[in-house]
């Protein structure tokens, strides 16, 4: 829907320019068209800020399965000798991880610690931060991957069901969607955990029941647009059932939404899970998810802010991939949802 | 016109009855009793504590006392602030809420509407993509990590700004940054958008080709009509801000209903925790009305009814 350039340019009147064009065009002409997905993933191919964005991301995943082991602590083990070390990376003392304190102090030197130097510090209880970091993004992704495909599930039922069989069942479905859109999502999340008890697989329960609703609205406009169209009817004349119709043509169309909306949903997942923990009601220690570092780290700012720093740093590159991620995606698979 | 007014508002009410049976029965379930020393009691202390609250009744009962007392605007007892009223306790916490919320809100309007409008005018350009790049990272970056960067390095470090407490405005100028953010990213994000939308219609170029200064073109033509749209993100703002006072509040410690609420959840105070996730819910529905009502009256191009 761009129409921006109605002035017109100097490009349009460079004869080589259009020559090119039509040459170029000629050689084309002899290609097969692409397939859908295959002209989509070219176009994302394209994108630069989502290709860094997918790079970062699928790095940050592989550390957060390799992290924690590579160096010989554990996440959850308590070291009182090592409470509180600033970070110390041998070789990287230039970029400030040179293992000294707010006051300039050497700590390692001070409690004449030799053996293995925790990379990004320690917490309060001297337990390996690089450990806990990698440990904690894996939680985080955890939970966001597995709300999202909880919310896939249930949002592609109900949506296909109110679009495909619409009528009065939908007129119903509807209104029970409109009245759940008008809840504050956060607050019935927050309810949820505090009756759920704070865990992993509460915050998920909780995430996936408030978190469908968009799925589902999604899922239904993309069916009742396409049901209309002329191959569900050239299927229906051949015989196929309503199974058929649904799973074998209008869920594959309906894929590009989907797959959009799945990576916004990871990082809304993540986002939420880290502000649960934030206020107390997350993952509950010892265990660790980037809410309860920041948290953590938020606590004893003044004068450990590296506890804080990594966490936060970590936590928005994510987001921050996953949108940018999402935004390419849509543009990719979707170009008339483009914004 | 009256008759879908009528029939939002009669939505509104069914969603805040549901919020409000979901809350209370959610509440039923919560463990813990409300009593902050369970232990200390005797049972003959807690069944009288239980019927001098109204808590030996059937669930039916006590919920239907809830909601006609709700009617009458009594939110019932706090269970942990010496038998204060719920509303005394929530009265003297909207003003913090409300005005850094207000604030946060303005501000964000302000420069998202200046960083969208420089966006798509200077569209492709490395304005629009830094733009559009600091739209992202707001979008993206939670509110709380965001807020708590901002007390180190503004409040902490540099001094500027007083880091946390209330006592007096200029504490109050943080928390509404930290609240910004997400409306700055959101509205330049939407602006940008509508702008180069309305940018390529055919008026706009009617309008230079009379020959009116670009100032007018941009001012009269361009910005008002791509405003309206704007007005439709202001639901989810909302919630963004309220929300983001959960955690800001507490970050802040801005003595403000956020700052109770995530107070009261560790503390099982069941009456408070109800009577804050209705003003909530009720705030939230009341701006998505507001913000309907105002599309369709601002806009006349937008029929009646059911949009489907």
């Amino acid at each position: 829907m761009k129409r921006s350039e109605t002035k017109p340019d100097k490009s349009l009147f460079v004869f080589e320019a259009y020559e090119d064009k039509e040459e170029a065009a000629d050689t084309k002409r002899v290609k097969k068209p692409d397939s859908f997905w295959k002209g989509s993933f070219k176009r994302l191919m394209k994108n630069k800020g989502a290709m860094v964005s997918l790079v970062l991301l699928i790095i940050i995943t592989v550390m957060s399965l390799l992290g924690p082991f590579m160096n010989d602590f554990h996440y959850v083990e308590q070291d009182v000798s090592r409470t509180h070390l600033p970070p110390l990376v041998h070789g990287l003392e230039w970029a400030g991880l040179d293992g000294t304190d707010a006051h300039g102090k050497d700590l390692y030197e001070q409690r004449n610690i030799q053996d293995q130097p925790s990379w990004l510090g320690t917490d309060e209880f001297g337990r390996d931060l690089w450990t806990r970091l990698w440990k904690g993004t894996q939680i985080s992704l955890l939970i966001g991957v597995v709300a999202a495909l909880l919310d896939l599930l249930i949002g592609v039922i109900y949506g296909s069901i109110s679009g495909f069989y619409g009528g009065r069942l939908d007129d119903f479905m509807q209104r029970v969607l409109e009245i759940l859109m008008g809840i504050p999502n956060l607050i019935l999340i927050i309810l949820l955990i505090i009756v759920l008890e704070p865990g992993i697989s509460s915050i998920i329960i909780a995430l996936a029941i408030t978190g469908w609703v968009n799925m589902a609205r999604i899922v239904r406009g993309q069916n009742l647009q396409l049901k209309g169209q002329e191959f569900i009817m050239a299927s229906r004349s051949l015989g196929a059932r309503n199974s058929r119709i649904l799973w074998k043509h209008l869920i594959p169309n309906t894929l590009g939404p989907i797959i959009i909306t799945v990576m916004f949903t990871i990082p809304t997942a993540i986002f939420f899970e880290a502000f649960l923990s934030f206020i107390g009601i997350g993952i509950q220690p010892p265990y660790a998810s980037l809410g309860t570092l920041i948290e953590d780290g938020y606590q004893d700012m003044r004068y450990f802010s590296f506890k804080l720093i990594y966490p936060a740093i970590l936590i928005s590159v994510i987001m921050v991939s996953f949108n940018i991620l999402g935004d390419g995606l849509r543009d990719a698979l979707d170009p008339k949802m483009k914004k | 016109m009256g008759k879908y007014f009528l029939q939002r508002a009669f939505y509104m009410v069914i969603t805040l009855l549901i919020i409000i049976t979901i809350t209370f029965f959610l509440m039923q379930l919560l463990p813990g009793t409300p009593f902050s020393n369970p232990e200390k009691l005797s049972e003959q202390q807690l069944k009288l504590m239980n019927a001098k609250y109204g808590l030996d009744q059937p669930l039916a009962v006590q919920y239907l006392t809830y909601v006609s007392n709700l009617f009458q605007g009594d939110l019932g007892i706090s269970f942990q602030s010496d038998g204060r009223s719920v509303m005394n306790v929530l009265s003297n916490r909207i003003g913090p809420s409300s005005l850094i919320g207000a604030q946060g809100m303005i501000l964000g309007f302000i420069l998202g509407l200046i960083l969208g409008v420089i966006s798509s005018l200077k569209h492709n350009t490395i304005y629009d993509y830094g733009a559009v790049f600091l739209a992202v990272i707001g979008m993206s970056i939670p509110n709380f990590v965001f807020a708590a960067l901002l007390q180190y390095f503004v409040g902490v470090k540099l001094g500027w700004l007083p880091a946390a407490l209330w006592k007096g405005y200029d504490y109050s100028i943080m928390p509404s940054i930290a609240l910004s953010v997400m409306v700055i990213a959101t509205v330049a994000r939407f602006v940008r958008t509508e702008m180069l939308e309305v940018l390529g219609q055919d008026y706009v170029l009617t309008a230079r080709a009379k020959g009116l200064s670009e100032f007018v073109v941009i001012i009269k033509h361009v910005l008002r009509n791509a405003l309206i749209p704007v007005i439709t993100v202001m639901g989810p703002l909302a919630v963004s801000i309220l929300t983001g006072t959960l955690v800001i509040e507490k970050i802040f410690a801005v003595p403000g209903l956020g700052e109770q609420f995530t107070k009261s959840i560790l503390v099982n105070d069941y009456s408070v925790i109800m009577g804050i996730t209705i003003f909530f819910s009720t705030v939230f529905i009341l701006v998505v009305f507001i913000v309907d009502v105002l599309y369709v009256v601002l806009d006349p191009r937008i029929t009646l009814g059911r949009e489907r």
